[in-house]
């Protein structure tokens, strides 16, 4: 990653040339292939809106559709100050382009909740400016001035009734100066923008069956490939012997490529009859024999090193000493798996002058690059299209089943679907890497919180994917939730070790927000509970309430947000009927509060936790102060998909791996949450937007949240402290041993 | 071996190995890509459709076995279906990719159970995976397709 050079950032709103038939706005990179010919020339369609003379208005979707409601979010903001109905637009995933950079991440990549954060002032402003260039033509056609002329509905009016639609006026449009200030909307004349009624407008498609996903792809004389890949995490191909695979029916080549031998076929079930028949001997590589007992011994002894500061005040090691009473607690979060429905696959055409990937990608601009060195073409030669995706999670910004694709094409001259099976996906993933946190907190006579001590010992995600971004041994990706600590604690220490444990990192919904969260809010509840107070009053009680900067805020919201906390705190509680009394065994309540991508959220859980400690989820009541929502509804559903998303992680997740290689295989090993696990009640309360709030993230915080929430809530209705996730019997059980129960150590 | 099927109402005629999944064949033989594969275990329900009016997993069903037999898939479930009805008008769908298996699973359960209690959807439906956690959803859309 830290070889490929990322275009110079530009104004995306540039002056640009009528293209004959259409309105030009900005600028336009048809493919990665067109880049230095597009930088030259300004002819082209435009970055975000394309109007036709048939008045068809097409909305350029620049951020990968897979779920969380880019595809109609992103278009509503567009539309609101195009002035046109978004239910009436054409929407188009957009190619790698320089314009649809995500300033949050640098890249145009979809991640990191921001695709709204981003989008949020720029596609506004690209639908004014449009809108201000479509209003100008009509003024100058009709010798009026443009305060004169009225864009509504997808047409100007002005002076004398006179009217022209958006198709009639685009090619002048197109010619007009790109207007250098463009006001927007006050919130109060927004129609479209937090309309609760809004569908979404990709449900029709994915009703009828008809949406196109990576895996539905299909081009002329496309072949299928099936792939063996090494069982051991950086294994590689010995030898093998394909005398049985390549004399079974349809089977068309058999090729070795970087990481493993294909079968290419004519359809994939006959390359994966094929596949199974293939003898490959592994060289196993450099974790051949890594095991449960060697990670968990590598994180321990790793941890027992100094790690590097990222956030520091006072004197928290002094200051634990002098300490009336010290509460110490060690956590074990593990391995998880992303496990989209959609396994991994990419339809790859590579030929000598140029290749075509079609492909379920959340980096599409990276495709480009990589297939460049995979393929010896260089990635102007390389056309991107990126089809709807059955889920992301994070795995989808790796692109390496992309350059699989590529290099088993080239190697057979031919258009190749490549297609992973389950056990493919999930035995060959990115993992969210497990870690060990040790925390201890300081609490003086008058029981005030006086210190507190944080060490994080974890592999570093970043380090593998975007080293530039580590800096001095802290992964900006493996602090967050806790580098915006929200507690007072006038001296506080936090450090953070990176250990590789041979298990390849990824971003995973949430990051370390899901982490770190669980220990923060998992330990701060232990200490309520230690000094007998109520855990939402003492949350409340000892919230930093200045306005810091942090260090380290990458999606943050940057500042100290001890008042937002409250707010949603005061409000789940109320909303929650915490505090009244649960009817029937086994019950409880828990409560956990986070700021992650600038937006503040509490949940309070209500668990039933049986006899042989298998836990029910039966509640989750939210309050959340996102700012100002775009599309409500589906606002709502990323909080209802983050909840179970993650209690499949807090509940039943965890890849384990057993001879340097991962050993859950399909869904019986790797247990998700199913319908009669999910929670019968769901319930989520907005907090009102403030003036001139920008929007939080929504894709990801919740998943970290119920997870605190539930282990909390187990502690309530057992009256035990689960250090180790998941939440499963075992471990609950593991737990209960009397000699986990926090007691303060004398000092 | 030739196999011939009826398919959405049509039929439907295909030469390949008896063993291959139906799956397979409505995807890359027929082209018929809404009938989604999942895990090729019979473990997520994403593949589901329906044989003779009751909901299969079309990736353990070999094409051998349905000669002859009347298969229905998310493009032949109509378009008015109370089903499809209400998985519109809730907005069910997040990514998608789960959807046609999860609405064929509950085209299948309303056939057989006219007003499904909760005990009854999640008895139903608990086979189908959706990793986007669309249950709370699907649930409704059940309950609101039951009373249509």
């Amino acid at each position: 990653m830290e070889n490929i050079k990322m275009p110079a950032r530009r104004d995306f709103l540039k002056s640009s040339a009528a293209v004959s038939g259409g309105l030009t706005l900005g600028f336009y990179l048809p493919s990665a292939s067109k880049a230095a010919e597009a930088q030259a020339v300004t002819h082209s369609p435009n970055a975000w809106v394309k109007i036709g003379t048939d008045n068809a208005v097409t909305i350029m979707c620049a951020r990968s559709e897979m779920g969380q409601d880019v595809y109609t979010s992103l278009a509503m903001l567009i539309a609101e100050e195009l002035e046109v109905d978004v239910n009436k637009v054409k929407i188009e995933f957009a190619p790698p382009a320089e314009a649809y950079i995500n300033a949050l991440l640098g890249g145009q990549l979809t991640g990191g909740s921001t695709s709204v954060r981003d989008a949020w002032e720029k596609l506004r402003k690209a639908g004014a400016s449009a809108r201000m260039m479509l209003v100008a033509a009509a003024a100058e056609k009709w010798n009026a001035k443009p305060s004169e002329c009225k864009a509504v509905g997808g047409a100007v009016t002005g002076p004398g009734g006179k009217r022209a639609t958006y198709g009639q006026l685009a090619e002048a449009a197109a010619k007009m100066e790109v207007p250098k200030d463009v006001p927007l909307k006050p919130t109060s004349e927004w129609k479209q923008v937090g309309n609760v009624k809004q569908k979404r407008l990709d449900t029709p498609a994915k009703v009828a069956g008809t949406a196109v996903f990576g895996i539905d792809v299909r081009v002329p004389d496309m072949l299928y490939a099936a792939v063996a890949m090494p069982p051991m995490i950086g294994g590689k191909v010995e030898s093998f012997n394909d005398e049985r695979a390549k004399n079974m029916p349809g089977v068309k080549a058999v090729v070795q490529f970087s990481r493993g031998v294909a079968v290419v076929a004519d359809s994939y079930w006959q390359a994966k009859k094929a596949k199974d028949l293939l003898e490959v001997t592994w060289d196993a590589g450099p974790n051949a024999n890594n095991d449960m007992r060697k990670v968990w011994g590598g994180l321990k002894e790793a941890s027992n090193q100094a790690g590097a500061v990222f956030r520091e005040a006072g004197d928290a090691d002094g200051a634990l000493k002098d300490a009336a009473q010290v509460y110490e607690a060690t956590y074990e979060l593990p391995f998880l798996s992303h496990s989209p429905m959609e396994p991994m696959n990419t339809v790859a055409h590579v030929r000598a002058d140029g290749a075509t990937i079609i492909t379920p990608t959340q980096f599409q601009q990276l495709v480009p690059f990589v297939v460049a060195g995979a393929t010896g073409l260089k990635p102007e030669q390389i056309n991107v299209i990126t089809t709807f995706l059955g889920g992301g999670f994070g795995r989808r910004v790796e692109v390496d089943y992309t350059i699989d694709a590529a290099e088993i094409s080239k190697a057979v001259g031919a258009p190749v679907k490549l297609v992973w099976s389950r056990e493919d996906d999930m035995t060959h993933d990115s993992y969210r890497p497990g870690g060990l946190y040790k925390v201890a907190m300081g609490v003086d006579a008058a029981g005030k919180l006086i210190a507190y001590r944080y060490h994080g010992t974890s592999p570093s995600i970043s380090s593998r994917l975007f080293p530039s971004i580590v800096k001095d041994g802290v992964d900006p990706f493996s602090v967050e939730a806790i580098d915006n600590f929200p507690y007072a604690v006038v001296n506080h220490k936090l450090t953070y070790q990176m250990h590789d444990a041979g298990i390849t990192p990824g971003y995973w919904r949430g990051v370390s927000h899901n982490q770190n969260c669980y220990v923060v809010e998992g330990f701060i509840d232990e200490v309520a509970a230690a000094l007998g107070k109520d855990p939402i009053q003492f949350r409340i009680d000892n919230f930093e309430y200045g306005q810091e900067k942090h260090k380290w805020s990458g999606l943050s919201a940057g500042v100290a947000v001890g008042g937002r906390m409250k707010k949603v705190l005061e409000d789940v509680r109320g909303k929650s009927g915490w505090g009244s009394k649960l009817s029937g065994e086994g019950k409880g309540r828990g409560v956990a509060v986070m700021e992650g991508y600038n937006t503040v959220m509490a949940a309070v859980v209500e668990v039933t936790v049986s006899k042989n400690y298998d836990v029910q989820v039966d509640k989750v009541t939210y309050s959340i102060d996102a700012g100002p929502l775009i599309h409500p509804d589906q606002a709502r559903a990323q909080v209802e998909s983050c909840t179970i998303y993650g209690m499949s992680a807090a509940l039943y997740g965890e890849i384990t791996v057993k001879n340097g290689g991962v050993e859950q295989m399909n869904f019986d090993q790797y247990r998700v949450v199913r319908m009669n696990e999910s929670p019968k009640v769901l319930d989520v309360h907005w907090i009102a937007a403030g003036k001139d709030q920008a929007p939080g993230g929504l894709g990801e915080p919740a998943t970290a949240v119920v997870t605190a929430a539930i282990g909390n809530a187990i502690y309530a209705a057992t009256g035990v402290r689960v250090r180790r996730l998941p939440f499963t019997p075992e471990n609950i059980k593991a737990f209960a041993d009397p000699r986990h129960t926090m007691k303060p150590k004398s000092v | 071996m030739l196999i011939s099927f009826n398919l959405n109402g049509k039929q439907a005629n295909t030469d390949v190995a008896p063993d291959t999944p139906l799956l397979w064949v409505l995807r890359d033989t027929l082209g018929m890509t809404g009938t989604k594969f999942g895990c090729g275990k019979a473990l997520c329900g994403a593949c589901t459709v329906h044989l003779n009016g009751q909901a299969v997993r079309s990736c353990q069903t070999p094409i051998g076995s349905v000669a002859g037999q009347k298969v229905t898939t998310i493009e032949g479930l109509a378009a008015n279906h109370a089903v499809k009805k209400a998985w519109v008008a809730l907005d069910v769908p997040q990514c998608g990719y789960c959807q046609p298996g999860q609405m064929m699973q509950a085209a299948a359960l309303l056939a057989n159970v006219k007003s499904p209690s909760d005990s009854d959807i999640d008895a139903w439906m608990s086979g189908n995976i959706c990793r986007c956690g669309t249950y709370p959803r699907i649930r409704a859309a059940i309950k609101a397709a039951a009373k249509a």
